[in-house]
């Protein structure tokens, strides 16, 4: 199989899909001409053309506010963001126009787009460029959310969410645009709302998605050495959560470490241990640990940063102690 | 684009289904029948009926909060649309909209929206989406000149201007964003001139006037049809009620002597004088008219007063497609 960075994964997925549907177009800033800031949409102007690769002013309200009435007439767009950071410019379209116009017209409007970009924090971009939005997204019905790991994920789920007919929030990271991993050469969807277990384990469950699987997997390795198997779970998909299959496998290990970047008030690792004490206390041998960023807006120093963002070292203690080692 | 004179009736029969549809709304609101927030488009019903004229089947509509009157016009059922003012299942959206949500996707009518500003960008995107297919149907949308001041509604401005998207801005200047008047909101009162910046085609209009909206509004839609172009109408108006049903019509905000100086100027009456000068119209077709509508609307309140509570069942049915 060949391997392929995380980019060119989704510029793959785009492409692909955009060869099959004529209404599927993207937009978003520098995604044309410039070949995409992070070069996700490399080359893909150069196939489509103007029409289908459509380079915005620097306006996230407003280009939002485009796709989403274009998809309400019919139209598939995809909506880059060049960070989830500025996606906060266009909340209000996201969460007032996409997640609720289906609802409020009793089922007659369907809105399939997706809203991808990447989040989280890259290196030293301080407190405004750093943020893990996930849980403003997961908090509202009527979007989905999405947070791939490997290319392999990020393709097969990137064209699952263009196919799907409802608003999808898609994101990806900085850091993991550079990864390689194996991609098949033919066609290949993953379904949306369902986890993989990303390492088999018996005695602890580390939930981790984006970035942080990679962190938990390091820990696991880690783990192992000291006699600790760890299974890790990827949910993939964020919302809707596939509970079935955390809970399926905190009832094998008895024990969960949930690892989330970003702050931990209100976060998807709280909602997550929530539905586990919700739906298996007495399978649970220790009390649900959370790994996630430290409570406070992103310093720009370097070994702040680091401190401040969960490490394989945090997850290997975590782990220690619902092992209670 | 001269009206035939069928046509001129009609434009006369919609304001006054939008009126006495309206009437009723304030009735049932005051009964509690109607619940939520309640904006009216009393007065200013010539400028929806006015440019709905210039439009076509195809065509997309958006407008704001005070959104009875557009898919009224536009053929939507006054039962459905009344049951969905009640929150009954025999709404247009099921219960699930009310008053200031109404959706009627069939006809073109991609609803009322109730955050200021923002569906100026949807309408943007439904133009973009009829470009894009290289159809010739065009995007009207309605919003107030409380938007104006909106950094959205600029931004929609802009790309529409600069992608050269066929839809029409129609402000309906009334004067007042809720109890705050134009000159207290935004810079310059001239509204039209906010289009100036985009250097987009703009205007404004009497729109209390439906002969004149609809003429005016014609050119900017056939400019939009044939050469995909957006236009900035600036409708001049005046709503007769308050802001909503919590808001008294005067003696707050607007004075008593402004308001019935304005309500002498009433559209419905104005065309009907008209039309009746003209040889169009007499005493008694109006009256077949009145009676006409009467039972439209009657009906609709007899179905929405017939429609079952929506069942608990849907409260989780059209989150997902």
């Amino acid at each position: 199989m060949p391997e392929i960075q995380y980019r060119e994964a989704l510029n793959q997925a785009m492409a692909e899909e955009m060869r099959r549907d004529e209404n599927i177009f993207l937009m978003g800033e520098e995604v044309g001409f410039y070949n995409g800031a992070y070069k996700v949409s490399k080359g893909l102007m150069e196939e489509f053309g103007e029409r289908r690769v459509v380079d915005t002013p620097i306006v996230e309200e407003g280009f939002a506010g485009i796709g989403i009435g274009a998809a309400m007439a019919g139209l598939r767009p995809i909506i880059e963001f060049m960070t989830w950071n500025f996606s906060l410019v266009a909340i209000d379209q996201l969460i007032n126009s996409a997640a609720k116009l289906r609802y409020m017209s009793g089922g007659q409007v369907k809105l399939p787009i997706v809203f991808r970009g990447p989040g989280g924090a890259a290196h030293m971009l301080a407190a405004q460029h750093s943020q893990a939005l996930e849980s403003y997204y997961c908090h509202v019905p009527g979007l989905k959310v999405i947070a791939p790991a490997t290319p392999y994920d990020a393709k097969g789920l990137l064209k699952s969410a263009i196919r799907d007919d409802n608003p999808v929030i898609f994101m990806e990271s900085e850091l993991l645009y550079g990864t390689k991993g194996e991609v098949p050469e033919g066609e290949y969807t993953i379904p949306i709302g369902v986890a993989d277990i990303k390492r088999q384990g018996t005695d602890v469950t580390i939930v981790a998605w984006s970035k942080m699987l990679f962190k938990a997997l390091e820990a696991a390795e880690a783990l192992a050495k000291e006699g600790i198997s760890a299974e890790v779970i990827d949910p993939l998909t964020l919302r809707p959560l596939d509970e079935d299959a955390i809970i399926a496998s905190v009832r094998k290990t008895h024990r969960l470490v949930v690892v989330q970047e970003g702050w931990p008030f209100c976060g998807v690792a709280a909602e997550i241990a929530c539905r586990v004490y919700e739906k298996s206390f007495d399978w649970l041998d220790a009390p649900v640990k959370r790994v996630t960023n430290m409570d406070v807006p992103m310093p720009y120093a370097k070994n702040l940063e680091k401190i401040v963002l969960p490490s394989a070292e945090k997850i290997v203690q975590a782990v220690r102690e619902v092992m209670y080692k | 684009m001269l009206l035939s004179k069928d046509q001129l009736i009609d434009l006369y029969r919609k304001m006054y289904l939008i009126r006495r549809f309206e009437e009723k709304c304030a009735e049932a609101y005051t009964q509690q029948k109607i619940g939520g927030f309640c904006h009216l488009y009393i007065g200013q019903e010539a400028t929806a009926v006015g440019s709905l004229a210039a439009i076509k089947p195809g065509d997309y509509v958006f407008t704001a909060y005070r959104d009875h009157g557009h898919p009224l016009v536009m053929g939507s059922d006054p039962g459905k649309i009344m049951a969905e003012l009640y929150g009954r299942s025999g709404g247009i959206c099921r219960g699930k909209s009310g008053s200031m949500h109404l959706t009627d996707v069939e006809r073109g009518f991609m609803g009322g929206h109730a955050i200021v500003g923002t569906h100026t960008a949807l309408a943007a995107g439904a133009a973009f989406a009829s470009k894009y297919r290289n159809e010739d149907n065009v995007t009207l949308c309605f919003f107030g000149e409380g938007a104006v001041n909106a950094g959205v509604v600029h931004e929609a401005f802009n790309m529409a201007v600069l992608w050269r998207l066929p839809v029409i801005f129609i402000c309906e200047n009334n004067r007042y964003g809720m109890g705050t008047p134009v000159e207290r909101a935004s810079a310059i009162y001239d509204i039209a001139q906010k289009g100036c910046a985009y250097d987009m085609a703009r205007f404004h209009i009497d729109g209390m006037n439906v002969l004149e909206v609809y003429e005016q509004v014609k050119k900017a839609v056939d400019m939009a049809r044939n050469l995909s172009v957006p236009t900035f109408i600036e409708a001049r108006v005046y709503r007769f009620m308050g802001h909503s049903m919590s808001d008294p019509s005067h003696g707050h905000y607007r004075t008593k002597e402004e308001w019935e100086a304005q309500k002498k100027q009433d559209p419905i009456a104005n065309l009907f004088n008209k039309l009746s000068k003209d040889g169009v119209m007499n005493e008694e077709m109006k009256k077949e008219i009145e009676a006409e509508i009467e039972k439209v609307v009657s009906d609709a309140v007899a179905f929405a007063d017939a429609s079952p509570w929506p069942g608990q069942e849907t409260i989780e049915e059209d989150i997902y497609a």
